[in-house]
């Protein structure tokens, strides 16, 4: 085995750096968070010759090392802490031609930190269309660095860089802008205490703490917080920072007036005709309108076809597990836990996978800079920004690919608001409980002519979830105490073609950290669900079979009549059906009885089940719609009489779902990206609170 | 009162002559948002919120509300 040194990918958002990370390393890439926090880190192996390994690591996008936000800080992190596995042996800068200037700022920081460094100008494709010509010769000179020209799109100079890496012993670590010029005296006096420690990264460390809160975290400097040096005010901090972006920008200016060359007048570009249609005050709106509209027709329609596929096999891969396997509690297990709890998992698949689909080429081509533009104004109001539409939209879908779409949100308490809203939306699974109930208790009845009373009041039910997730958006905001940077500043990137490998990656980790992350815990669940439901104590269960068919001796019944019965029976007094009518008192202020309880708390693994599940307990047997609903619409109140299903318990049981926190995939995922249980449990708890007391007021004003 | 980010119009552009360093993030002056750099007006959300610039050849979009902490001097 050869030798292998670590190499840190850093650069601005929208650089290319990550097709360059996906040049180098391929599919031998892994994505994990690092410990502790909800960041994503991805890291790669790519081989540069025969006896030398680069271990990749491709660090958040940021401007500058002056941390804002918790993906900077990990850069900041990494590049402080010398005793980390990830201290990188070369940083390679990823900056691109057309914004040299402004990337060469974070170049100039990496370089005072005396880390070797690598830069890395991307795009380079681009520089005949757009009459740029660079002296590279002068520029490694005068920044004291190896330059490389690359594409990563074009698959340009990929190999230069792996040279140049492997190469690394031959870089220059010496800094290039001397910082200490803005506040010589300070920094004399520091450069006296610290005689070993580069004096850039002792100022690094004192001002990391004044744009962005405190994060505690082993580090060598540790002391120096609470030394004599950090008597500074913060204002005077923020203002020697703001001097040393004006000391950087000066060098930077001055280096590529030597070596860049720029002819304007060729300079016509794509940008300026495209923005003007697609952030059209009209037009704009109308296009972002369509394309929802195609992203929603995906997720929701194109998936059904994969998602049938894939409720077929998994019913057919349970029943041959039942007729296959040797009977036993064993094989009941496997064919009706743990066969449709693998099945639960995989069938998000279809929808997760277009989501991302759509999301990637939207962000790839530049195109979601532009959404975040037009709905900031509306956003803003609610405590969000334009970032937490798409997450919002998606929620009409599917609330599990709109948590995970929310890891485009840089602003941490934006991000869980969004996150905690997200399930308010009305998602495709409440679609089948509604239209069940709509059609026991409403009317179906012709207003304004062309309206259809129960088709509004679906529609009203989808304003209701959008309308509860902006407005408890706008209550978190005011009540949760997490301070956010007051500001928002967006880089509206070039338009690009997206990269198919690009595209191609982000769907695969998208899927797979649903999978292997939420996955283990809905498993878990299913498996839970399925013993209560399949397990009781006491005579009733346990000799089901033999009470149904004395009881139903004189009747007659057909053997299907009488599987369904005795299924019936079993559920009624398995735990499942204890819990229900242990939680009948409480819900029969909302006008349910036990049934509807058992039906509920199934619910919890998945809102749908709430069909199937009044299937089985009124013994029907299929889950042919006409059938269940002449069944529920039979069922008699045991108390009041009259219909158990009326206008008022219809519409409570509505508004029951339309807010309750009913699926465990969603609260799994919440746990997964907000890294703890704490979150999932307060938006659980939450939300069927806010649904108990809207179904026991509808009910209570309504009977 | 002096002309502010603010109040250019639609291709119009001008120089950052100054602004309230309390105000305008640190960010903001790391994309290239410094006294003496050439500022465009690009295009602006309903509302002229938010504002889209190209400042010293990078494009970004920012809120009305810091766009008006920027003084600049429109280009005759």
């Amino acid at each position: 085995m050869g030798k292998s040194i670590n190499v840190s990918l850093i650069g601005n958002p929208n650089t290319g750096k990550t097709s360059l990370f996906n040049r180098l390393t391929g599919l031998n890439q892994k994505v994990g968070n690092y410990p502790g926090i909800t960041v994503e880190k991805k890291e790669g192996i790519c081989k540069l010759d025969r006896s030398l390994k680069a271990h990749i690591l491709d660090l958040p996008g940021t401007y500058s090392l002056n941390t804002s936000s918790l993906d900077e800080s990990v850069v900041v992190e990494t590049l402080l802490n010398k005793n980390s596995k990830d201290y990188p042996d070369v940083a390679v800068v990823v900056s691109d031609i057309e914004n040299l200037k402004r990337n060469l700022l974070l170049f100039t920081q990496i370089k005072d930190l005396e880390i070797p460094t690598i830069l890395v100008i991307n795009m380079a494709d681009r520089m005949q269309r757009k009459a740029i010509s660079l002296d590279i010769e002068l520029m490694e000179q005068e920044l004291n660095t190896r330059v490389v020209l690359v594409s990563a799109r074009k698959n340009i100079g990929v190999d230069d860089l792996k040279k140049a890496i492997s190469e690394y012993k031959n870089l220059k670590s010496v800094p290039c802008v001397n910082a200490s010029t803005i506040d010589p005296e300070y920094f004399e006096t520091l450069r006296k205490a610290y005689p070993k420690q580069s004096i850039y990264k002792l100022w690094l460390v004192i001002t990391q703490d004044v744009n962005f809160g405190k994060i505690d975290r082993n580090r060598d400097l540790e002391d120096l917080k609470s030394s004599s040096f950090a008597v500074k005010s913060e204002s005077d901090l923020k203002k020697m920072q703001h001097k040393e972006t004006v000391v950087r920008y000066q060098f930077i200016n001055s280096l590529l007036t030597k070596v860049l060359n720029v002819d304007k007048s060729q300079a016509k570009d794509l940008r300026t005709r495209l923005d003007r249609v697609l952030l059209h005050k009209v037009w704009g709106y109308l296009i972002f309108f369509v394309i929802l509209l195609l992203i929603f027709q995906a997720i929701y329609d194109w998936s059904t076809y994969p998602m049938d596929w894939i409720d077929t096999f998994f019913a057919k891969a349970s029943s041959w597990a039942q007729t296959s396997l040797p009977e036993g509690p064993f094989t009941d297990l496997i064919s009706e836990g743990i066969i449709p709890g693998l099945g639960g998992i995989v069938i998000f698949i279809p929808q997760i996978a277009f989501l991302f689909l759509f999301i990637a080429i939207l962000e790839e081509s530049g195109y979601m800079s532009r959404v975040v533009f037009l709905m900031d104004h509306i956003m803003k109001k609610f405590g969000l920004s334009g970032k937490s539409v798409v997450p919002l939209v998606s929620g009409t879908a599917c609330a599990i690919p709109a948590v995970m779409a929310t890891r485009n949100i840089e602003d941490w308490k934006e991000r869980l608001i969004t996150i905690l809203v997200v399930p308010f939306t009305t998602c495709s699974a409440r679609l089948p409980v509604y239209l069940i109930i709509i059609a026991l208790v409403i009317p179906e009845q012709e207003v304004w002519w062309i309206f259809n009373m129960q088709g509004l009041t679906l529609m009203l039910l989808y304003m209701l979830g959008f309308g509860a997730a902006i407005f408890s958006a706008w209550v978190l905001n005011k009540i949760l105490p997490i301070k956010r940077k007051a500001f928002f500043v967006m880089e509206m990137p070039a338009y690009k073609l997206p990269m198919l490998k690009n595209v191609g990656i982000t769907v695969l980790e998208k899927t797979k950290s649903f999978v292997l992350g939420a996955g283990k815990i809905i498993m878990a669940i299913s498996v839970i669900l399925w013993l209560l439901a399949s397990h009781g104590i006491g005579e009733q269960f346990t000799n089901a079979e033999e009470i149904v068919k004395e009881q139903y001796a004189s009747q007659n019944l057909s053997e299907e009549e009488l599987t369904n019965k005795i299924a019936s029976q079993q559920l009624e007094h398995s735990f499942i059906g204890y819990i229900g009518k242990g939680i009948e008192p409480a819900v029969r202020p909302l006008g349910y009885d036990w049934k509807i309880g058992i039906a509920i708390v199934s619910s919890f693994a998945a809102r749908e089940v709430f069909v199937g599940t009044l299937a089985t307990i009124y013994s029907v047997g299929s889950d042919e719609e006409e059938t269940i609903k002449n069944r529920m619409r039979a069922e008699v109140n045991p108390i009041l009489g009259g219909p158990l299903f009326n206008f008022a318990s219809g519409i409570s049981l509505l508004l029951f779902y339309a807010f309750a926190m009913q699926c465990m995939s969603t609260l799994a995922i919440v746990k997964r990206e907000t890294n703890s249980w704490k979150w999932p449990a307060i938006q659980f708890t939450a939300m069927t609170v806010i649904a108990y007391f809207a179904a026991l007021a509808a009910y209570q004003i309504l009977k | 009162m002096s002309d502010t980010i603010a109040h250019l119009k639609r291709g119009e552009q001008a120089t950052i002559v100054s602004f309230n360093e309390e105000q305008v993030p640190l960010k903001l002056l790391e994309m290239g948002c410094l006294p003496g750099n050439v500022v465009m007006m690009m295009e602006s959300a309903p509302f002229q919120d938010p504002i889209y610039l190209n400042i010293n050849g990078t494009y970004l979009a920012i809120r009305r509300e810091t766009a008006q902490q920027i003084i600049v001097k429109r280009h005759g």
